[in-house]
């Protein structure tokens, strides 16, 4: 027996990301990114108006340039899938999803409506000004407040399973608020917002001959939260084996949920590659980046009643958000009151307002920082109207149980987040007077919001292989977002399998690999990690077979609950001198590797009698100038309740992004639409503003420790959303602390504050 | 982007040469503004000149006392020059105040004076725009106009009926230049000429498509500080919707001089509300020989911003520049705090 040297765990260790260097080096590469010989260029031409047909199309100056191969429109595009279900993608809501060049009406300001090849990406991007479209153009609505009237409940579909309607009213909200001493109402008003990742859409389409039907292979490189979304959506839209088709998408430029529905660049770069059997790029433009789904706009009204001792009796929370024509995009906006506080008298309601935009999309905690916002700044009123201290107001009515359903939480470590945020924060030495601190002419204001998010867990495959070399690869078709997938997995097989990082290889985002679902909801560590952790312990058994088919192996009789791995070996736990490496147990495997793999389903026997929710305390100071309104995030403390953190480092990476997102929301975010075109006209980072290095000052992360061995085996609840969810109402309550004016809109610009 | 050929030349001469002898070519210098607009498809010249190897690229003293920034000078060297932060502190302050490091470093002073508006319908060709493309109607009026001007927008004809065009000048480098009233050099196919700085942008009135007083194909050559640079009683205020990067919704340039608590010298010029750089001779006149308070401040904040008109996203443009206009008089008279 050798005599292993000792490898420490790296789950829970601020590790940096083992795909840094490639990222910061320029090594990994991006959907447009992958070139091959002979590869054409696809630009895309984009509708002018919002609604209406197209009368005619003059293509004949582009296709007479040098170079252009060819120009698709609806009127020459070749056949594809007839029925609806078809063009459904994992995320695809309640509807008719959107098909491109598909006829001559216009859907929506920005649709594409013909698609430009050529030999260069030059050419084609000069050939696509020289296309004449003519229109007949229709009145279109895209006004959300004009058309309020036209509210109604959304259809339901798949996707109401994890978006369900909100709870049915219970008690008698309208009798008790009304005899109720203490209420508040109020109206909240958000902006539609794009998800402007830095990376572009794009698709490099690489075609074979040959394949299945004779009609060639492609190998897709996508920018995209699920290959396996995509690659299921080519195979049924162009009626391709899913044989023939490889998505891949090692990396991406931030995703944000903009990823997680095939864009349309997609279907164009793939039609263009089986039509002229060559492989084909589509990059969108930035513009174009405001052509597809983004975070609705919203009207939401929100009343609380309480009691003089702050109890909260009655909650009033609806909401109505915009959807396209064609789909019934939803999101939870008005349930989570209901989730976090205790009043018997509940109505919860949310409605749509079909308009002529493109279907909305998930973007980074879609309704839950919408909704909390309006909730926790009512909250916050409510508090003033009590004259409470606000984080009081949240403690009297703390509660472990989640109402809208009747059943605990798996955990909730809340109460602790408060605790902690507020005294890194100072929050006890709050003078709640509205203007009582100032600074030269600034007014300084302390404000402070809950956050909560849903901690999923989805079905996903995942494949181990301790390699004859005695390295381990480990494999799954999920995405890195951004988040640092590749490392936490890393981590968490090498761990399992008491190796080192470093002789651990996870591969990702290729539909070769085992399957997994699109990658959003913050469920990827939960679901893919759970799925590597059991795989790596498949091959664990193996090799626990392995170790007592050796010659006089001191394991006969056994059990796996009498073993570790650790060291990059196998040992009793009695006797940790009882052990054999793992080299040498593959040795023992006639020259093959050990492979493994498994479906990891969430254990729904466990889980059904809980709620399952990440928690977070956010407190936040600003400073409001209090002549010229600009509003300054000078401190922010983020107590995040999130079970188990696999790695400080790139867990505080996630909820840093979500601070500075939340910031970004809450002053600057907005999409404006120009409703006589029913258009988007910020469509620049020039003018659609996101926070910048110089917005963002003094943000302080905690990580409350949380156990919990419902949510799933790995103990962990996803941090992609909760830092965000806290944030614009935080801001909000101490833009009100600091002017005494209750700004319920957002973006909360210098002009709402004059 | 249609295709366009590209040329590079060495000496002033050539380059105005061929300009003049090409209608449809235009200059290039650092390429921030040139460069995103004809991918945006708005400019379309045929033929590109690059100038930035002409021998334009230094500062240095003129022989009435002043400075002279070279107009391919880039507006990193200039807010750094030891001469400008020195005796034009307030030049420097506001070029820092625009854009990016990394624009900066390409852009040049020339290129600045000639940035186009950042009007949203006029990067946006599938809108209809007078500047953009004249007689086609001004989107902006009726439509997002949050970032649009409230000053100057009068059409001709005795500024009667509806502006042409809303669009501000974006620039932060050109408010100062106005407040120092400097001179800008420029050479065309007849020869050289100087154009005083509140004379070289114009309002739209109902050539809005017409953004300065440049003779086609004339060159700018040099900016030119006279000797008075102010360095002591300045100010320069940009509020903009983030803390840095964003071009300014209202700014203002202020160079004062003082005798005690009296203003001697007033220089007041407003960016992001009007098609130039704004000043208002009687507004200035009003502070010589006050005592800088804040009613004093005020009522010249109201003769400035006198006749202002908003368009509905914007109108709160007008109550803002008073307040800041207050504020960066305050600052350069040393009565506030600048941060
Ligand atoms: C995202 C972004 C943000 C920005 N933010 C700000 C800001 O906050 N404040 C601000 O002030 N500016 C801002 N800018 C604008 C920037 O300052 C200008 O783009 C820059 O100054 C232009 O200089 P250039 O040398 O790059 O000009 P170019 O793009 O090369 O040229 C611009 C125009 O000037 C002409 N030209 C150039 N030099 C000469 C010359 N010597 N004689 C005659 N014609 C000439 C060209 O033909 C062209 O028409 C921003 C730009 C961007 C892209
Ligand atoms: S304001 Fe001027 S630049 Fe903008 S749309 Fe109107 S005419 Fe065009």
């Amino acid at each position: 027996m050798s005599t292993p040297q000792k490898i420490n765990k790296s789950v829970g260790k601020p590790i940096s990301r083992v795909d840094g260097v490639e990222k910061v080096t320029g090594k990994a590469k991006y959907a447009a990114e992958f070139n091959v010989p002979d590869l054409a260029y696809g630009v895309v031409v984009s509708s002018a108006i919002a609604k209406g047909k197209i009368k005619s199309l003059d293509t004949s100056d582009a296709l007479a340039l040098d170079g252009v191969l060819q120009v698709f429109t609806h009127e020459n595009r070749p056949k594809i899938a007839w029925f609806d279900i078809s063009y459904n993608d994992q995320d695809a809501p309640p509807g008719s999803p959107f098909r491109p060049l598909y006829d001559a009406t216009i859907k929506y300001s920005g649709q594409p409506i013909a698609l430009v090849v050529a030999e260069t990406f030059e050419v084609a991007r000069y050939a696509a000004t020289l296309i004449r479209a003519d229109y007949e153009e229709a009145t279109h609505e895209t006004d959300l407040e004009a058309n309020l009237h036209k509210a109604r409940k959304p259809k339901s579909g798949i996707a109401s399973l994890l978006k369900p309607p909100p709870p049915k009213p219970r008690g008698d909200f309208d009798k008790v608020y009304e005899e109720d001493p203490n209420k508040i109402t109020g109206r909240y008003v958000h902006a539609a917002e794009h998800h402007n990742p830095m990376e572009l859409f794009a698709t490099t389409v690489v075609f074979e001959k040959g394949g299945k039907d004779g009609k060639g292979k492609l190998t897709i490189y996508d920018k995209t939260q699920g290959v396996t979304n995509s690659s299921m959506y080519v195979s049924q839209v162009f009626n391709i084996p899913s044989d023939d088709i490889r998505v891949l998408s090692p990396y991406m430029g931030g995703g944000f949920g903009s990823g997680l529905r095939p864009q349309y660049q997609l279907f164009l770069s793939v039609l263009a590659a089986r039509e002229l059997k060559r492989s084909v790029r589509v990059s969108l433009t930035r513009q174009q980046m405001f052509t597809f789904g983004h975070r609705p706009a919203t009207v939401q009204n929100v009343a609380l009643g309480a009691l003089e001792d702050g109890t909260l009796n009655a909650l009033c929370h609806d909401a109505t958000g915009e959807t396209s024509q064609f789909e019934d995009y939803t999101e939870i906006v008005v349930s989570w009151g209901g989730m976090l506080y205790p009043p018997k008298n509940v109505t919860m309601e949310y409605k749509v307002v079909p308009l002529d935009v493109y279907s909305p999309l998930d973007m980074r905690a879609p309704g839950g920082v919408t909704g909390m916002h309006a909730l926790e700044v009512a909250m916050d009123e409510l508090a003033y109207n009590l004259g409470m201290d606000p984080l009081q107001l949240r403690l009297k009515n703390y509660t472990d149980i989640d109402h809208n359903e009747d059943r605990p939480f798996s955990s909730k470590e809340l109460r602790e987040c408060f605790r902690q945020g507020a005294e890194r924060f100072g929050w006890s030495s709050r003078n709640p007077e509205p203007r009582s601190m100032k600074k030269d002419h600034n007014l300084i204001g302390w404000g402070m919001a809950t956050g909560i998010w849903d901690a999923n867990q989805m079905p996903s495959r995942a494949e181990a292989v301790l390699m004859v070399n005695g390295k381990l690869r480990v494999s799954c078709a999920t995405a890195d977002i951004g988040t640092g997938t590749y490392t936490i997995m890393t981590q968490i097989a090498a761990d399992t399998l008491g190796m080192p990082m470093e002789d651990v290889l996870f591969k990702l985002g290729d539909t070769d690999l085992p399957f997994s679902l699109i990658s959003g909801g913050s469920w990827t560590a939960a679901s893919v990690g759970s799925a590597v952790q059991e795989a790596c312990q498949a091959v664990g058994k193996s090799l626990l077979k392995l170790a007592k088919k050796m010659p006089a192996s001191p394991f006969k009789g056994v059990k796996w609950e009498d073993i570790e791995f650790a060291d990059s070996h196998l040992r009793l736990k009695s006797d940790q001198s009882v052990a054999v490496s793992l080299q040498t147990l593959v040795d023992q495997n006639g020259g093959k590797a050990v492979r493994e793999s498994v479906t990891s389903l969430p254990n729904a026997f466990k889980q059904k009698d809980y709620t399952r929710s990440a928690h977070s305390a956010v407190f936040a100071e600003v400073m409001v100038d209090e002549d010229l309104g600009t509003v300054k995030v000078t401190r922010v403390v983020s107590a995040i309740a999130a079970g188990r953190i696999l790695n400080p480092k790139t867990s505080r990476s996630q909820i840093l992004g979500g601070m500075v997102w939340g910031i970004s929301k809450a002053l600057e975010e907005e999409s404006a639409m120009d409703h006589n075109f029913g258009r988007f006209m910020n469509h620049s980072l020039a003018e659609y503003h996101v926070a910048v290095n110089a917005d963002i000052h003094d943000l302080d992360v905690i990580f409350v420790e949380e156990h919990d061995d419902i949510v799933n085996p790995l103990g962990v609840k996803g941090l992609g959303e909760i830092g965000i969810v806290g944030m614009p109402a935080a801001i909000a309550n101490a833009v009100f602390h600091a002017t005494g004016r209750r700004v319920r809109d957002l973006p909360i610009t210098l002009d709402k504050l004059l | 982007m249609n295709s366009f050929t590209y040329t590079r030349t060495e000496d002033v001469d050539t380059a105005v040469l061929e300009r003049s002898s090409e209608q449809t070519s235009k200059f290039i210098a650092g390429g921030t503004n040139l460069i995103d607009l004809m991918k945006e498809n708005v400019e379309r010249p045929t033929r590109l000149i690059d100038i930035t190897h002409l021998p334009l690229t230094s500062i240095t003293d003129t022989v009435n006392g002043g400075l002279r920034l070279g107009a391919l000078v880039t507006n990193a060297d200039t807010a750094y020059n030891e001469q400008v932060i020195q005796r034009y502190p307030l030049l420097s302050q506001t070029i820092l105040a625009g854009a990016s490091p990394q624009l900066r470093n390409m852009a040049t002073d020339g290129g600045n004076l000639l940035q186009r508006t950042r009007c949203y319908y006029f990067y946006d060709t599938a809108t209809p725009c007078n500047k953009r493309e004249p007689g086609s109607g001004c989107s902006a009026i009726n439509g997002f106009n949050r970032i649009h001007a409230i000053l100057g927008t009068a059409p001709d004809n005795s500024g009667l009926g509806q502006p042409q065009c809303i669009a501000t000048h974006p620039s932060d480098m050109c408010v100062a230049l106005a407040a120092l009233e400097a001179e800008v050099r420029v050479t065309g196919i007849n020869g050289e000429r100087t154009i005083p700085f509140a004379d070289f942008h114009r309002l739209p009135g109902n050539t809005p498509n017409i953004d300065n007083t440049l003779e086609p194909g004339e060159l700018i050559t040099s900016i030119d500080l006279p000797a008075k640079g102010f360095p002591k009683y300045y100010a320069y205020l940009k509020l903009r919707d983030r803390a840095s990067y964003a071009f300014a919704l209202v700014s203002v340039a202020v160079a004062l001089e003082m005798d005690g608590d009296t203003i001697t010298t007033a220089r007041i010029a407003l960016g992001g509300v009007a098609h130039k750089p704004w000043r208002k001779p009687e507004a200035e006149a009003k502070l010589i020989g006050k005592p800088a308070t804040k009613e004093n401040f005020q009522a010249a904040a109201e003769l400035l911003l006198a006749g202002a008109q908003g368009f509905g996203h914007n109108t709160f443009k007008i109550e803002l520049a008073k307040r800041a206009i207050v504020r960066a008089l305050g600052q350069a008279a040393k009565l506030e705090p600048t941060a």
